[in-house]
């Protein structure tokens, strides 16, 4: 696997946004043809290299290409978006959309990342070892098709939003979260190691919301249904069983009605 | 201004009967003209095909529902990547639903300049011309809707032809439209109670008049004033199962009526998106086609024209007055919706849709598009659209003119289907191996819909005397074999022309042109009647007083093409 290494070099006046900033837009390329790839920024488009220094040359195909990011990225859009293969690492806070659309590869993200990481991604890895912002494995906006596979890890806390329109995949994390998990969704799975506030699963059709710590506030929404034994995350633990949110229109298999489900440790 | 001479083109021209011949098309003053001085500007176009602009007669693309699309649907802009400022053009975005300066590019590109907005909200006309003075390059006209209007169901039901006519004289005056637009008629009032009209014979809520007898009455009181175009109509009963019998029901209405006006045109009845309305079965399980029947049935009749509505099998979003409707699809496929309710005139909704390959409706309504088209014997009275956004957008047109041109773009599509055989089994297509020719194409594109519209004076055609609109496509018939070169040629003009300028030279836009805002102005009787009513319809039910009503002024339309009629008697 061929590493490429973007070093940023001077922070930008305003936001970028690399868009190629993958595997998939980098393998082929030597490192002075990714210097001159076009970065957004504003209403004018610079190259990359008047912002980072390149070393390395991308590989053969994206799988064989590893990106590394370094520095302080937080005003550096879209790292590893629709990347279908290969290796991310960000080293340093990244801003809005890492991994967003991705389909495929792995992201290792540092630092922090910011809003809309994850949104609409379809398959590959994403883990963060500090936090994520809002509308991790969101739909974009006004879209109604959010995360629907894949897996993402965040050791640290999430914002509010997490999952919104989620589909299927799966989502753990380690911390806490804010506001509003897997709202619509219809589909997937968030584990959350850490406490949540309110309004889980409102407005879920389908899916799985696992609660390890406390919850401010029950969605009126939910039904308590009994209390089950699970493995969840390699723990071991009773569970109370929610289900809804009853306010929806629910699909049925073999004449059962499904519903959303929460789990809260017992 | 500036002579150009188009030369050595393979030359379309069915008005003219010029079917491919390699001939010499001059440009002087505007016009289309027999001969250019010696300095004129050449451009080569041999093995090139070269066309009169393309005109649109039904598309969406201005006004509050197209906005509304726009609002509501954010994620439409990343179904296509935007377009940077460059040159002459500024930034543009949108799939669906375009921004209007794409709209107007995009336009361009395939080599229209003109394009009909197919429904305009009389209250909201103001609107619908700002966002047409906004979209570049492309003539534009815009049809008030007149089909659930309340002066229109109260005159009509008393068969007030007259004030009828007196009322569609004015309102054109106010809104500054061009044709009488009839969708669903009498649904979307019936909307307003709950209901809707399915048939041409249920009666409209508290008017008592039935569906059948607005679509008669607008005829009349359209062929009273002899309008350019004629009675444009939506159906009833669109996007169900089985409504082809309603569609045949209400195009027989048109039997009997013949056109009279100075414009040329010989139809009394357009029904457009005719595609949505030739559906058979009695569910959604027994859906089938019944486009040979709806063909068969157009064909016979030399007054009524049709336009297509062909299924792209695109994601796009659905936009029409026919309210009752949209909340329908919404309660199928339970995406978002919006819904207006529009004062004492009309309805509108607005619901996403995706038209998937792998359903087999979809798989079905695609197919009908283009088993009515080619089944069509004269396709002078066929014309495309896909009824933009609704079927998809107007960009796939020359995706359409693929498949209509090639039996094996076709079976590519088939094969990529999941209910093959089951889409080839409720439908005819897979049995006709029919491809249109350039010809019937132009007829499809320019000629026909330029005669529907009253308009073969200005487009249509490149005979001398018309407005100097033409299009040059990087398309030798004589050679091309792939067809996805028609793709890609018709949706990439070499050259374009638009009123004698020079709009694109070698694939790029040089100009955003001279667009134009066409509408009709009739001089009526006086009639003291229709002036006590709208007197008493704006104190007792409008929101605005009639002063502050009506479009005028430099700002909404600034460069105005007045179409005077003098139809007092």
């Amino acid at each position: 696997m061929e590493t490429v290494t973007l070093t940023i070099k001077e922070q930008p006046p305003l936001y970028v946004e690399a868009e190629v900033f993958n595997p998939d837009a980098l393998a082929g390329k030597k490192a002075e043809e990714i210097a001159d790839l076009p970065l957004p920024m504003g209403k004018t488009v610079c190259k990359v290299g008047d912002y980072f220094t390149v070393t390395g040359n991308g590989g053969a195909t994206a799988a064989d290409t590893k990106v590394v990011v370094n520095g302080d990225l937080s005003k550096v859009k879209y790292i590893g978006a629709k990347m279908s293969a290969g290796e991310v690492v960000i080293n340093g806070d990244a801003d809005m959309y890492v991994g967003a659309w991705m389909t495929g590869g792995t992201i290792t993200a540092k630092g922090n990342i910011g809003d809309f990481a994850a949104t609409a991604m379809k398959g590959g890895e994403l883990n963060v070892e500090g936090n994520a912002g809002n509308y991790l494995a969101a739909a974009y906006r006004g879209d109604w098709r959010g995360m629907q596979g894949g897996r993402i890890h965040v050791k640290g806390d999430v914002g509010s939003d997490t999952g919104f329109y989620m589909m299927g995949g799966e989502i753990v994390i380690g911390g806490n979260v804010d506001d509003h998990v897997m709202i619509h969704a219809d589909g997937g799975k968030t584990v959350i190691k850490g406490n949540a506030k309110s309004r889980l699963g409102g407005q879920m059709v389908r899916g799985e919301i696992y609660l390890f710590g406390s919850l401010d506030l029950m969605m009126p929404g939910f039904r308590h249904v009994g209390d089950v034994e699970l493995e969840v995350e390699g723990v071991n633990a009773k569970f109370a069983e929610y289900i809804g949110d009853l306010g929806e229109r629910h699909p049925k298999s073999k004449g059962q009605t499904i519903y959303g489900k929460l789990y809260q440790k017992k | 201004m500036a002579e150009y001479l188009i030369k050595n083109g393979f030359v379309f021209d069915p008005v003219q009967g010029i079917n491919g011949d390699t001939k010499d098309i001059a440009i002087k003053d505007g016009k289309i003209v027999e001969s250019v001085g010696s300095g004129a500007k050449e451009i080569d176009a041999a093995g090139k095909t070269v066309m009169a602009g393309g005109v649109d007669i039904h598309a969406h693309v201005a006004g509050p529902k197209v906005n509304v699309g726009r609002i509501f649907r954010p994620e439409d802009k990343n179904l296509a990547p935007w377009d940077v400022a460059r040159g002459v053009r500024r930034m543009a975005g949108g799939f669906s639903i375009p921004t209007t300066y794409r709209t107007g590019y995009k336009y361009a590109e395939m080599g229209y300049t003109t394009v009909m907005e197919a429904a305009m909200p009389p209250f909201f006309a103001k609107h619908v011309h700002e966002e047409m003075r906004d979209t570049p390059i492309v003539d534009q006209g815009a049809y008030p809707v007149f089909g659930n209007n309340w002066f229109v169901l109260e005159y009509l039901k008393d068969k007030e032809i007259e004030n009828t006519a007196a009322y569609i004289a004015w309102l054109l005056r106010m809104t500054r439209g061009f044709a009488v637009k009839n969708v669903n008629p009498g649904g979307t009032e019936a909307w307003g109670w709950g209901l809707n009209c399915t048939t041409i014979n249920d009666p409209v809520p508290y008017f008592d008049i039935t569906p059948a007898e607005i679509v008669t009455g607008l005829i009349e009181a359209n062929e009273y004033l002899g309008l350019p175009h004629c009675m444009h109509v939506h159906g009833n009963n669109l996007g169900n199962p089985g409504n082809y019998e309603t569609t045949l029901d209400t195009l027989k209405l048109a039997e009997g009526y013949k056109a009279k006006n100075n414009f040329g045109r010989e139809q009394v009845l357009h029904h457009t998106h005719i595609q949505f309305h030739s559906y058979g079965g009695t569910g959604w399980g027994s859906f089938e086609s019944k486009g040979q029947e709806i063909a068969d049935y157009v064909n016979s009749q030399q007054n009524i024209s049709c336009d297509i509505g062909f299924v792209t099998l695109d994601e796009t979003t659905t936009m029409t007055a026919d309210g009752p409707f949209e909340h329908h699809l919404c309660e199928l496929n339970h995406l978002k919706w919006a819904n207006v309710d529009v004062e004492i005139e009309t309805g509108s909704g607005v619901v996403p849709y995706v038209y998937s390959p792998d359903i087999f409706v979809c798989g079905i309504q695609w197919a009908i598009g283009l088993e009515i088209a080619l089944l069509a014997n004269d396709h002078m009275r066929f014309h495309m659209t896909t009824d933009h956004p609704n079927a998809g957008p107007f960009t796939r047109y020359p995706r359409v003119m693929k498949w209509l041109m090639s039996a094996q773009a076709r079976d590519e599509i088939y094969a990529g289907m999941k209910h093959e055989d089951k889409v080839r089994d409720r439908t005819t297509l897979g049995s006709i191996d029919r491809e249109l020719t350039l010809y019937e194409i132009a007829q499809m594109t320019r000629a026909g819909p330029a005669q529907t519209l009253g308009l073969s004076h200005m487009y249509g055609s490149l005979a001398p005397g018309l407005d100097g609109d033409v299009a040059v496509y990087d398309y030798n018939p004589e050679t091309a074999s792939d067809p996805e070169l028609i793709e890609s040629a018709f949706s990439n003009a070499a050259y374009l022309f638009k009123q004698g300028e020079l709009i694109i030279n070698e694939g790029e836009i040089v100009s955003n042109g001279n667009k134009r805002t066409l509408w009709v102005d009739v001089k009526t009787n006086e009639n003291a009647q229709l002036q006590r009513d709208i007197t008493l319809k704006f104190n007792k039910f409008y929101t605005v007083t009639e002063k502050n009503y009506e479009v005028y002024a430099h700002h909404y339309v600034p460069n105005p093409y007045v179409i005077e009629i003098d139809a007092t008697q």
